[in-house]
């Protein structure tokens, strides 16, 4: 069975559908709102609105190629939305984990100097984070040599290096094993503790994060539902996208079906048939 | 001492070796050779539209080189052909156009192996305070550039992210290339000035930890090659351009053997 543990923030706890009261928005540190973006006339994402403030995990889940790494894209900036607003200080430091990237093999670079990029660390520091994530053995490594798990680490070592204030991981996960996965996602609550920085993760598994998790958004080219971890899992949208499976618990759930988003803002379904909605009762096949 | 055509020789192939070496480094990290061939190559027609207006060859080869970086930002950025098929059209139609207009201008009486292949013992005084001029410039420019180019190397979306400006750095560093394209044509010549950047990058690679010091390393190999194939070309009276390109070739599979002696001991 699935264990819900009590989120941190009950104000998170609600559907934040409802308009934030006033003092929570002191604390907000980036907030799209309405955002689309387009591609050669499709849209990646649109509607989106996120909202991450200081102390918080707001976690993005949804199949492949539902714009979980485009939304967080734009929070960060990267991508100029063609569609809404994104609100952020300019002064706001990021630190940024992307999706699992390889690095050209004819850099000579060592993970010490990976982690000196962009600015300049102490060397106990350096240590220390290393230490934190567990793989200070490979402080002088090759970036090249390390597997894909360590350099997932050593990735969370540099972003926390930056004591940002936001934090955004894009699969932090990829190439970890189970026990590591769980570990991980001990680690970003811990980071989350120490600094209270905000955290906007995104996973294509609500079940590991959502113990940690204060928000979930549950993405599917627009926002799907959002909510608690487990207003969330309990929604009718979410068992919808993810498939019964998902809300009983196992831990390996598929995805039954999808729909698309057509360019006249109907949806399209796997099953051929479209809709004005993204939800109806039909056009979906439960196992 | 200076005067010596052969001593001359020597100092613009060394000012020309130190730059590329951290240049060159780049184009190997960000696999962008043919990139380097396309700008070079535009550096036939500068030197044919130099001549057709009748002003300074470095100048007006910069100013095709900058033009033609400018066009391939444009057009990649355009994203409807791939880029090296983008390369490949520029690539041979400014070297065609450039041929061309040079075939047209029958009252000129050039020797077009010179520019192809260089001309490094006909490096006047002027040449070398240019280099060393230029050479400077182009030094400072990588070294100012190269935090965001190396951030972005790694990844160019987490540079964004953490405040760079991989976009400047990258037009910034497309001028410093053709700037060194427009001082290095008369040295190795227009077909042969990617090697000067690449082999050495390439040979320093297996040798070095850091990217600094890999950049340091291709300036010192370059600067090996440059002096190794001008003395060869003076022993065995061979085209110095080409004599240059095969020492920095022989270096290259020397360490080649050597790291592989290296890995097998290991």
């Amino acid at each position: 069975m699935l264990v819900i543990i009590p989120t941190h923030d009950l104000k998170a706890a609600r559907l934040s559908t409802s308009a934030p009261s006033p003092n929570s928005d002191d604390q907000l540190l980036v907030a799209l709102h309405n955002v689309g973006v387009n591609r050669d006339g499709r849209w990646l994402i649109r509607g989106i609105d996120i909202k991450v403030r200081r102390g918080e995990i707001v976690t993005l889940v949804g199949p492949n190629g539902s714009g979980k790494s485009t939304s967080a894209k734009v929070a960060l900036g990267i991508i100029k939305p063609d569609e809404g607003s994104v609100q952020r200080d300019p002064r706001l430091r990021v630190g940024y984990v992307p999706q699992k990237f390889d690095i050209e093999a004819t850099l000579p670079l060592t993970v010490t100097r990976l982690l000196n990029l962009t600015a300049h660390h102490k060397k106990h520091e350096i240590a220390e984070a290393l230490e934190m994530v567990g793989v200070s053995q490979h402080a002088q490594s090759r970036v090249q040599s390390l597997s894909g798990g360590e350099f997932q680490r050593v990735m969370m070592a540099r972003a926390m290096l930056r004591k940002p204030d936001l934090l955004v991981l894009d699969e932090p996960a990829q190439g970890v094993d189970f026990s590591g996965e769980i570990a991980l996602y001990d680690l970003i609550k811990d980071i989350r503790n120490q600094t209270q920085c905000g955290v906007l993760l995104i996973s294509h598994d609500l079940h590991l994060v959502m113990a940690e998790t204060d928000v979930v958004i549950c993405l599917n080219g627009h926002v799907c539902c959002t909510g608690s971890p487990q207003a969330v899992s309990e929604s009718a949208e979410y068992r919808e996208l993810f498939g019964a499976r998902a809300v009983e618990g196992l831990a390996v759930y598929q995805h039954h079906h999808d729909h698309t988003h057509l360019p006249d803002g109907k949806v399209k379904h796997s099953d051929g048939s479209i809709t004005d909605h993204c939800h109806p009762d039909d056009g979906h096949h439960h196992d | 001492m200076i005067d010596d055509f052969f001593v001359r020789a020597i100092l613009a192939g060394i000012g020309i070796a130190i730059i590329a070496g951290p240049l060159g480094c780049f184009v190997v990290w960000r696999r962008m050779a043919y990139f380097g061939d396309t700008m070079a190559h535009s550096a036939l027609l500068g030197v044919a539209l130099g001549y057709f207006f009748g002003i300074n060859i470095e100048l007006s080869v910069l100013i095709v080189g900058v033009v033609i970086a400018l066009i391939l930002l444009f057009l990649e950025r355009d994203g409807r052909l791939p880029r090296d098929a983008l390369l490949g059209v520029l690539s041979h139609s400014t070297l065609a156009i450039g041929l061309v207009i040079m075939a047209l201008m029958t009252s000129l009486n050039f020797d077009l192996m010179h520019l192809l292949t260089g001309d490094i013992l006909s490096v006047t005084k002027f040449d070398l305070y240019m280099i060393y001029g230029a050479g400077s410039l182009v030094m400072v420019g990588i070294i100012w550039l190269w935090r965001p180019l190396l951030a972005s190397t790694v990844n160019e979306e987490m540079a964004i992210a953490e405040g760079m400006k991989p976009e400047i750095a990258r037009a910034g560093f497309l001028m410093l290339m053709a700037l060194l394209i427009a001082i290095a044509i008369k040295i190795v010549g227009i077909l042969l000035i990617t090697s000067l950047l690449i082999i050495p990058a390439a040979t320093a690679r297996r040798l070095i930890g850091s990217p600094e010091q890999m950049a340091v390393a291709a300036s010192l190999i370059g600067v090996v090659s440059v002096c190794g194939g001008l003395f060869s070309s003076y022993e065995f009276d061979t085209p110095t351009g080409p004599s240059i390109v095969v020492a920095a070739l022989a270096l290259f599979i020397i360490s080649h053997l050597i790291s592989m002696n290296a890995k097998n001991k290991s």
